[in-house]
């Protein structure tokens, strides 16, 4: 318990010290440290929780299970590559005049308060602490994406604010009406911990609870991006700094479906009727539709790869919701091997504009032959999200379609057209930008392509062959989820 | 339902309820913003009251703490930073001309009755004094949504959003008696600073735009023009 303990400490203190210190040459650096400290706690729990099992700590307030252990460590990764990609990209923006130090202060301390509040919605077991959590995430962030104060960010920002905070408020009306029906079968303090609600599921009222899930997807799928909340993501995402586009499709999104997903499962043992689920697959088709639509009409490189990050999200609230061990397998994957291709692709987006100026798709030009390794960098990772073979991506979109077929036959059809619809959409973009004859001035920057080399090669295992012992954590959270082992 | 047979705690309850949802349909049709915060203020005080009466009749001592928080946060804090921005931006004398206000209005009085019929299920299980009272919070939480719809200044959406703030309070207090303690704390922390980030962002809005007008804030788009 104490690694779940550590896990939440180290960003507190990060939050402390990067707003106490104040912005110094090595903040940079610091922050990689931090995360790597915290990468190595989150091992320690996953291996705590893989000896044990299931972890309530004392007082009942943390609750790791082999869910969401796997994306606390996820969460510590990616976190920790996008630290180590972001030293030396501040940097960058500092040189350029685009940051001064106090901007760079509030960067470093939010950076870590974004991850403080990740990790909470993670591991804490009050339904009540995880909305707080949620709002945290997005109070932590809002003053980021308006970080560098253009007229357009600051919209952004204002949009990101209002928008979130409207629709997260509907899911603490959801959780209030959760807490009202959990009263009534038992006592007041502990009534909003999953473990409790959970364990007496099939006592509470059905007909509140259905009424809470609608809230409670309505609030946290707004920070999903589902269709038609979606209207702040891509703002956020492209005026954002990019590491921060990075960790917000890479992690939010994540956290926030699953919270959708623990809800459901109360709602699901609550009810006889697959209400939830259908409520989900719904929501999740209309986004991955929508969104792949969407992806043609771009002009800005990060907020094409957002609308990719709608639709992703949208496939795997649909897998969600299809419900049976073999799509909750394949959702769990996809939101792996997404999370990981999602922050290569914005790293190297990163440099990609850095290195053009702009983040405009039509001036970024000859990627390739200015600087080969991002623009095969760029090229692999679009690759690797479009769902080609053999990366991972692949495999998991490959078995929700199979698990389509055998559920809802006629569905399948507009999976496979969404999925040609966004392939399209994306390679008309990306192929001129990588190809084609670099504009005349055209340097190349330094850059630090490792995280994306990593995190592509992972993608690329998870493709191949997932290792025995992910693959039986993920049997573990299926069986969890779903009632059942799949295959 | 007879009125007078219910307990004193009951009809309080329940005529805080029409009162609270009294000062969102205020709200909504209030050009001027000073007045706009006046009653939001009120509608804090509603709270506070309300709060206050459950924790004395339930005799349930950490809804004290909730009252108190909720005086300092929405009766005082709040509104006393929007009053000077308001005042700093030479704005108190405006009007905002608000457009289609009768079809506002109306759609304010569809929202509470679509309010009673989303919850209607809850009949079976409980009493229909708890209908009301959650009823007129969604209401209260809908009604704020719609504020921020049909004003342009982002001081009244700030108070919209607060608002439905309010709303969610009010249903924790009477439904359930207030969330646990720890829950409550969350939650008072981030209006805090939510409230102490949207003063940040008027400065921001403000030399950005030099004014604070939302409409004008529409440079993104969702796709290309």
């Amino acid at each position: 318990m104490i690694a779940a303990y550590l896990v939440l400490l180290i960003p507190l203190i990060g939050i402390v010290y990067f707003a106490l210190a104040g912005h110094r040459t090595d903040t940079g650096k610091l922050n990689i440290r931090f995360n790597g400290a915290n990468f190595l706690a989150t091992i320690w729990l996953a291996i705590n929780v893989l000896n044990q099992g299931t972890i309530i700590s004392s007082g009942k307030a943390f609750l790791i299970d082999s869910f969401n252990v796997y994306l606390i460590v996820l969460t510590a990764f990616v976190g920790l590559t996008t630290s180590i990609f972001s030293s030396p990209y501040m940097a960058h923006e500092k040189e350029i005049g685009k940051l001064t130090d106090r901007r760079l202060k509030l960067y470093y301390s939010m950076f870590q308060g974004f991850m403080l509040a990740m990790y909470l919605v993670l591991t804490t077991n009050n339904m009540g602490i995880m909305w707080v959590a949620m709002e945290g995430a997005t109070l932590a962030t809002v003053l980021l994406v308006s970080l560098y104060r253009t007229p357009e960010s600051i919209e952004a920002a204002w949009k990101y604010f209002i928008l979130c905070g409207v629709g997260i408020a509907q899911a603490l009306f959801g959780t209030i009406l959760l807490y009202y029906a959990a009263v009534q079968i038992g006592d007041g303090e502990n009534a909003l911990l999953w473990s409790v609600l959970y364990e007496n599921a099939g006592q509470l009222n059905p007909e509140i609870l259905e009424i809470a899930f609608v809230f409670l997807l309505i609030g946290y799928g707004t920070k999903i991006g589902l269709v038609p909340l979606h209207n702040w993501l891509p703002d956020a995402h492209s005026e954002g700094p990019t590491p921060m586009s990075a960790v917000l499709s890479g992690l939010l999104l994540n956290d926030a479906l699953y919270a959708v997903v623990r809800n459901k499962m109360l709602v699901d043992g609550a009810t006889d009727s697959n209400m939830a689920g259908y409520l989900m697959m719904g929501f999740g088709l209309l986004s991955f539709l929508v969104a792949a639509i969407l992806l043609h009409r771009q002009k800005d490189i990060k907020r094409l790869f957002s609308y990719s990050s709608i639709e992703h999200m949208g496939l795997m609230t649909f897998a969600f919701g299809i419900g049976g061990p073999l799509a909750t397998f394949a959702a769990l994957l996809h939101m792996t091997v997404h999370s990981l291709t999602k922050s290569a692709i914005f790293v190297t987006v990163g440099h990609a504009a850095q290195l053009a100026g702009t983040q405009r798709i039509d001036q970024i030009r000859g990627l390739i032959k200015t600087q080969p390794k991002i623009g095969w960098g760029l090229l692999i990772g679009t690759i690797a999200i479009a769902g080609f073979p053999p990366f991972g991506v692949f495999t998991s979109e490959f078995l929700v379609l199979l698990a389509t077929m055998r559920s809802y036959p006629w569905l399948a059809p507009f999976l496979l057209l969404g999925i040609g619809i966004a392939f399209a959409g994306l390679f008309r973009h990306i192929q001129p930008m990588v190809y084609g004859d670099k504009p005349e001035g055209q340097q190349a920057i330094k850059a630090n392509l490792w995280p994306v080399t990593l995190h592509l090669a992972l993608v690329l295992w998870l493709g191949l062959a997932i290792p025995g012992f992910l693959a039986n954590w993920f049997s573990q959270a299926t069986l969890l989820i779903s009632g059942s082992m799949p295959l | 339902m007879n009125i007078g047979q219910l307990d004193f705690y009951t009809q309080a309850i329940l005529s805080m309820a029409a009162l609270v949802g009294l000062t969102s349909f205020l709200m909504l049709g209030q050009g001027r913003l000073l007045r706009l915060i006046f009653v939001f203020a009120m509608q804090g005080f509603l709270l506070t009251l309300t709060t206050a009466v459950a924790a004395y009749s339930l005799n349930n001592h950490h809804l004290y703490i909730s009252a108190v928080l909720t005086f300092v946060l929405k009766v005082i804090f709040i509104p006393w930073m929007l009053r000077r921005q308001v005042m700093q931006m030479n704005m108190h004398r405006d009007i905002e001309a608000l457009k289609n206000n009768t079809v506002v209005m109306l759609g304010g009085a569809s929202l509470m009755v679509f309010s009673y019929y989303v919850l209607h299920p809850i009949v079976q299980s409980s009493s229909v004094v708890m209908l009301n009272a959650l009823a007129v919070s969604l209401s209260v939480v809908l009604l704020g949504m719609l504020l921020m719809i049909s004003h342009r200044q982002a001081i009244a959406h700030v108070v919209g959003f607060m608002s439905i703030e309010n709303g969610l309070f009010f249903a924790a207090i009477v439904a359930t008696n207030g969330m646990p303690m720890v829950v409550e704390l969350g939650v008072a922390f981030d209006v805090l600073v939510a409230a102490v980030l949207f003063g940040i962002f008027f400065l921001h809005i403000r030399t950005s735009i030099d004014s604070l007008d939302v409409d004008q804030l529409n440079k993104l788009h969702e796709v290309d023009q």
